[in-house]
C-alpha cells in the first residue's frame, strides 16, 4: 500500500476545489485507513467536474488524492456501469432493460428511442445532447417498470409519449 | 524474547469424509483438509494468500448446509460433517469446472504450462469430455508487462491470485481485475510493466498458462525436465530453488518450499540470473596472454602458468608482494582452500569484501554470522531499525519479511542516505546524505543512552559530545526501547560506507543496549562461509586470529605485485573500479579464475582459468543466518571448466603446498568442517578513531539489484529490466538549483582525477549533499569510491 506509484504524482491537482470538498465529505465517512472506501463517490466528484465522464487523468488524480494504487481506481471505473471512461453528452439516458422492464415493454421502448435519436445503445447524438448508456441492469424500481434514469433522476411508468415528453424536455 | 504466555489455540471437533479431527477453531474447511492429506480442488486458494472464494472449485458438501460450501472459505463449526465426496460436492464441482472451461480456450497444445498446469490436471477429473458450449468464446489482448512475463489473458480464469500476490507479498498493487462480469480481465492500470523484484511469483501461481515464463517460452516441455534441487546465491538467503535441466542446460527455476529461508517465492534475480549461464564472454578454455594476445591452452600449460606467475612474485616480494580477491558468492570450500593456498604461500592478505572500503573494527568482529536472530525472526518483529538499507533490492526476500512484519504491525524506522521506495511504510525516517550517516545514528545512540542511563563505550562517549538529540532520534530510540521483539537491519550500504566501522559500531551498542538483535545484510550469497573458511585478513579458519595481512581495500592500494582474482570481475564488483584497474595494470601479473571473462578483464589479466558457476559445481555455503546447505551440481560443467575446488587443488600440487590432497569433496568438507569447529572466534574491543566525513557532496554508489555480480549481469532478461536503468547522476533539487544545473544534461561528475559524463536527473528522495551515481555499472566503473567525496559540475 505505501509503495508509490510514481507516475501519477501530483495529478491530484486536476481536481478542482470542489470535487475536493466533495470527496474530503464521504472520507470523512469512512475510517482513516480506509480511503479506498470512498473511491466511487470520488470517482462520481470527478465524473462531474469533467463533464459526465472520468479520462484516464481523471481516474489516476483520484486515487492519487486518495493515496491508493491507481489500479484500484481503474478496477471501480471500469466495474461501475454510472461511471463512463469515454466522452459522453450533455444528457445521459439510461433505459432499463432488466427482466421486469424487460416484460414490460422496455425493448421496444428502446429501439423507439433508439430510432428517435438516430443512435445506438451507448452512442452520442451529433448535437452531442444525448448519449444512450450501454446495458443499463435493473435500477430497482421495478414497480414502476418499464422505467429509466435521465440525469440521476428516475422516470417510471414510461410509455412513448412520456419518453417523447422527457427527451424532448432536455436543452 | 522474554516469557511470552503460550498461546493457547482453541480447536473444534468436525469430521470429514467419516474422518474425525481436531481442528483450529475459525480455520478454513480447506486447511484443515489440507493438513489431513485429504484432496480438494482449487484454483483460487492459496495459503499465503488472501481468501478470494471466486473461483468456486473447492465446493464440498456441508451437513445442514443448504447447497454446497466454498471449502477455502466456510470455518470450521463443532460438529460439522463434510463430505467432499459425495454426490452434490462433485456434481458442485463439475459444474464449476464446465463454467471455468466455457471461456477457456483449450489451446494446451500450444500453451507453455501444458502438462503442468492444475486446469488440465483437474479437467482430467472433473471435465466432460464433450462441451456443451457452442457459442463463441471471448478474446482478450495480452498485456506486454516487461521482459519477465509472458501473458496469454484468453487463457485467464479470474482467480486473482497474481493481483492479491503484488498487493499483499510484493505490495506493488500492480495488477487489477478491471471490468465486469464475463468482461472482467486482468490489467495493469496502465499498460505499465510490472516492476516488482519478485513479480516472477505470479507465474508459479497462475494455475493456468496466463501468465508463463516469458525467456523460458516455448523452450522445452515439462516432462522433457529434470528438476533438479539447488540454491541462489546472489544474496546470502539461500533462496531454494529447482534448476529444471534438459540435456545439461538449465531451463528454468522454480522455487522450493523452504519457510526458513525463502518460503514458497524466488525473487527475479534468483530466478532469471541462470539466463546468463551461456553468456557470450563465458570462459570455456584455459587462456594465457602471450605478447598481448589471448592463448587457448591446455590445464597443464594454464596451471603452470597461473602458479609461475604467484611463486614469481613471492619469491621476488614475499608474502605481501600477492593480494588473493574473492567473489563473496563463492563457496566454502574455495574459500577454505584459497586461504590454505594463500597461507601456505606465506601470503596472509586474502579478502572477500570487495565493495567495503572501512575494516578498521574487524577485531571487534564477534562472530562469521552476519545475523543475530533467524531470517524468520523478522516476519515476527515488533521494531524494525533499517540502517543504510535498501533492503528490497539488497535481498528481495528479506525485504518481503519486513513487509510481512509490517503488515502484523511493526513498526520501521529507517536511517538511509536515499528515500527509497519500500513496500512498507516507515514511522519514522532520517534521510541524510552519507556524510552525515554516523552523527545521526550516534544521536540515535546518545538518545537511548539518555533514556536507560546506559553508558556507551570510550569510543562514542567521546564522539557524542557535541551531538544535538532530535525529536525523530529520540523517537527511534523509544520506538526500539518501547518494544519486544526488536531488530537492527544495517543494509549493504552501511556495509559499504566509508565509514562503515562507525556505523556497525554505534548500531551494535544501540543493539545491546536496546536488548535487539543486530542483523547485518553484507554484499553477496556466502560472506558467513567465508569468514568461517577465513577468507579474511587476519582471521583464519573458524574465526582463530593469523596473521594480520591486507584488507581488500589495501591491497589495491598497495599495490601489489601479483593478484589472484577469484570469481570477481574488478570493474564492478570492487568499491573503487578506478583504483582496482591501477593496481592491476601495475601488477607484474594477474591471475583470474572466473566464469566470465568481460573486456575489463581481459585487458588486465594474464592467466584466466575456467571456474564453474554455482549450477555446474557443488560446495557447502551458509545463509545470512548461518544455516548451512550443500549445494548439489545441477548440470555437468561446460567446456573445460572446472570446479574451484579441483583448480585450487590443483594449483596447490604445482605449488608444492601442503594439504591439497584431496581426492574427493567430501573428505576435503570433512577436514574444513573439522577446522571450523575445532576454532574459537576470538574478539577484542577496538579504538575507531574519529569520524570525519568532508566535502559537500558525497556520493551514493548501492550497487543496483542486477547488478549484483557477474552472472546477473550476463542475464539478458534481468538487464531489460527497469532495475537495471542506471545511467545517470541524481542530485537533490536544492543542489542542482544552486549549481544551476538542468535535468536531463550531461553534467561532468568526478572523483579525484577520474570523471564521466552523466545525464542528470533530479530525485526528490535524495538528500541535500548526496550524489546518486551507482555502482556496478559500465560508466561508473571508471569512477573511485562507491562511498566517497564527488563533485558535479555543468560542463
Amino acid at each position: 500500500m505505501s509503495h508509490k506509484a510514481d507516475f501519477i504524482a501530483g495529478k491530484k491537482d486536476l481536481l478542482n476545489e470542489g470535487t475536493q470538498a466533495k470527496i474530503d465529505h464521504w472520507v470523512a465517512k469512512f475510517p482513516p485507513e480506509k480511503k479506498r472506501s470512498a473511491l466511487i463517490q470520488a470517482l462520481l466528484a470527478a465524473q462531474d467536474q469533467n463533464g459526465g465522464w472520468v479520462s484516464k487523468d481523471m481516474i489516476e488524480a483520484v486515487a492519487d488524492y486518495l493515496e491508493v494504487p491507481p489500479v484500484w481506481a481503474y478496477e471501480i471505473a471500469s466495474f461501475y456501469s454510472m461511471i463512463d471512461q469515454k466522452p459522453v453528452g450533455k444528457h445521459k439516458v439510461n433505459i432499463c432493460t432488466n427482466i421486469s422492464c424487460w416484460l414490460n415493454g422496455a425493448e421496444d421502448l428502446l429501439s423507439y428511442v433508439e430510432k428517435k435519436l438516430g443512435i445506438k445503445l451507448g452512442e452520442t447524438t451529433t448535437d452531442n445532447r444525448i448519449t444512450l448508456i450501454v446495458e443499463e441492469e435493473c435500477l430497482a424500481a421495478c414497480c414502476g417498470a418499464p422505467m429509466m434514469v435521465v440525469d440521476g433522476h428516475y422516470h417510471e411508468n414510461l410509455d412513448t409519449d412520456k419518453v417523447d415528453n422527457i427527451l424532448d424536455g432536455l436543452d | 524474547m522474554s516469557t511470552q504466555p503460550q498461546k493457547v489455540v482453541e480447536t473444534v471437533n468436525i469430521e470429514v469424509d467419516g474422518q474425525a479431527m481436531e481442528v483450529p477453531k475459525n480455520s478454513m474447511i480447506i486447511e484443515a483438509t489440507d493438513k489431513a492429506g485429504i484432496s480438494i480442488p482449487r484454483f483460487c486458494y492459496h495459503s499465503k494468500l488472501s481468501i478470494a472464494a471466486n473461483c468456486r472449485m473447492c465446493l464440498v458438501d456441508v451437513e445442514k448446509a443448504p447447497k454446497p460450501m466454498p471449502a477455502c472459505a466456510t470455518p470450521v463449526m463443532d460438529g460439522m460433517k463434510v463430505y467432499t465426496q459425495s454426490r452434490r460436492a462433485i456434481d458442485a464441482q463439475h459444474g464449476v469446472m464446465e463454467f471455468l472451461l466455457i471461456n477457456h480456450p483449450l489451446d494446451c497444445p500450444i500453451c507453455d504450462q501444458g502438462g503442468e498446469c492444475e486446469l488440465q490436471d483437474l479437467a482430467m477429473g472433473y471435465g466432460r469430455s464433450v462441451s456443451r458450449f457452442s457459442e463463441r468464446k471471448r478474446v482478450v489482448k495480452d498485456l506486454d508487462i516487461g521482459s519477465l512475463i509472458q501473458t496469454d489473458l484468453t487463457r485467464c480464469i479470474q482467480c486473482t491470485r497474481c493481483v492479491r500476490f503484488l498487493d499483499e507479498i510484493a505490495g506493488t498493487n500492480e495488477l487489477g481485475m478491471l471490468g465486469r462480469g464475463d468482461r472482467s480481465e486482468i490489467s495493469t492500470s496502465l499498460a505499465q510493466g510490472i516492476d516488482s523484484e519478485l513479480s516472477g511469483n505470479v507465474i508459479d501461481l497462475c494455475p493456468v498458462g496466463a501468465l508463463t515464463n516469458k525467456p523460458f517460452r516455448f523452450s522445452a516441455r515439462a516432462w522433457e525436465l529434470m528438476a533438479k534441487p539447488s540454491r541462489a546465491v546472489h544474496d546470502g538467503v539461500g533462496s531454494n530453488l529447482w534448476y529444471h535441466t534438459r540435456r545439461g542446460q538449465v531451463m528454468r527455476a522454480v522455487p522450493r518450499d523452504c519457510e526458513s529461508a525463502n518460503e514458497t517465492w524466488l525473487s527475479d534475480r534468483d530466478r532469471y540470473s541462470h539466463f546468463g549461464l551461456n553468456a557470450e564472454d563465458r570462459v570455456l578454455e584455459p587462456m594465457v596472454k602471450v605478447a598481448g594476445q589471448w592463448q587457448k591452452v591446455s590445464w597443464d600449460e594454464g596451471i603452470r602458468a597461473a602458479s609461475d606467475a604467484l611463486r614469481t612474485a613471492i619469491t621476488a616480494h614475499g608474502g605481501a608482494g600477492l593480494g588473493v580477491l574473492m567473489s563473496a558468492s563463492v563457496s566454502t570450500e574455495e574459500y577454505f582452500l584459497a586461504q590454505r593456498l594463500a597461507r601456505g604461500l606465506d601470503c596472509p592478505n586474502i579478502d572477500h569484501r570487495l565493495r567495503e572500503q572501512d575494516f578498521s573494527d574487524d577485531d571487534a568482529r564477534t562472530g562469521a554470522v552476519a545475523f543475530a536472530s533467524s531470517m524468520t525472526a523478522i516476519d515476527t518483529a515488533d521494531t524494525i531499525l533499517l540502517v543504510g538499507s535498501n533492503i528490497r533490492h539488497e535481498a528481495p526476500i528479506l525485504g518481503q519479511r519486513v513487509r510481512k512484519a509490517w503488515r502484523n504491525g511493526a513498526q520501521v524506522a529507517a536511517l538511509n542516505p536515499v528515500d527509497w521506495n519500500f513496500h512498507f511504510s516507515l514511522s519514522t525516517k532520517i534521510i541524510t546524505a552519507p556524510q552525515h550517516m554516523v552523527t545521526e545514528l550516534a544521536a540515535v545512540a546518545k538518545a537511548v543512552s539518555t533514556i536507560t542511563s546506559k553508558e556507551p563505550p570510550a569510543f562514542l562517549k567521546s564522539a557524542l559530545g557535541e551531538i544535538q538529540v532530535g525529536e525523530t532520534h529520540q523517537a527511534m530510540a523509544e520506538m526500539l526501547l518501547g518494544s519486544d521483539n526488536k531488530m537492527l537491519i544495517l543494509g549493504q550500504t552501511a556495509m559499504a560506507h566509508e565509514q562503515a566501522s562507525w556505523l556497525r559500531q554505534v548500531s551494535a551498542w544501540i543493539a545491546e543496549a536496546c536488548g535487539a538483535d543486530l542483523n547485518m545484510v553484507p554484499d553477496g550469497g556466502n560472506t558467513t562461509g567465508a569468514a568461517m573458511a577465513g577468507a579474511l585478513p587476519g582471521r583464519g579458519v573458524g574465526g582463530s586470529e593469523t596473521d594480520h595481512g591486507l584488507d581488500a581495500r589495501e591491497m589495491i592500494a598497495s599495490a601489489a605485485k601479483a593478484y589472484l582474482l577469484w570469481g570477481i570481475e574488478p570493474e564492478f564488483d570492487m568499491a573503487n573500479p578506478a583504483m582496482a584497474a591501477k593496481a592491476l595494470v601495475a601488477a607484474d601479473s594477474v591471475v583470474a579464475v572466473s566464469a566470465f571473462a568481460g573486456e575489463g578483464l581481459k585487458a588486465n589479466a594474464d592467466v584466466i582459468l575456467p571456474l564453474a558457476p554455482l549450477a555446474e559445481s557443488e560446495g557447502l555455503f551458509y545463509t545470512f543466518d548461518g544455516q548451512s546447505f550443500a549445494v548439489e551440481q545441477a548440470v555437468s560443467t561446460s567446456g573445460q571448466a572446472r570446479q574451484g575446488w579441483k583448480i585450487l587443488r590443483r594449483l596447490g600440487a604445482e605449488l608444492e603446498l601442503d594439504g591439497f590432497s584431496h581426492v574427493d569433496s567430501a573428505t576435503l568438507r570433512d577436514e574444513m568442517l573439522a577446522q571450523i569447529s575445532a576454532a574459537s572466534y576470538t574478539s577484542k574491543d577496538v579504538e575507531l578513531t574519529p569520524a570525519n566525513s568532508k566535502g559537500d557532496l558525497y556520493r551514493v554508489g548501492d550497487v543496483p539489484m542486477y547488478a549484483a555480480d557477474a552472472l546477473c549481469r550476463r542475464s539478458e532478461y534481468l538487464q531489460q529490466s527497469v532495475h537495471a536503468e542506471n545511467a545517470f547522476v541524481g542530485l537533490n533539487p536544492d543542489d542542482a538549483g544552486s549549481k544551476g544545473l538542468v535535468e536531463g544534461r550531461e553534467v561532468k561528475v568526478s572523483q579525484g582525477a577520474e570523471h564521466i559524463m552523466l545525464p542528470l536527473q533530479i530525485c526528490d528522495e535524495l538528500p541535500v549533499g548526496a550524489v546518486w551515481v551507482k555502482s556496478a555499472t559500465t560508466v561508473s566503473s571508471k569512477l573511485g569510491d562507491s562511498f566517497g567525496r564527488i563533485s558535479v559540475e555543468a560542463t
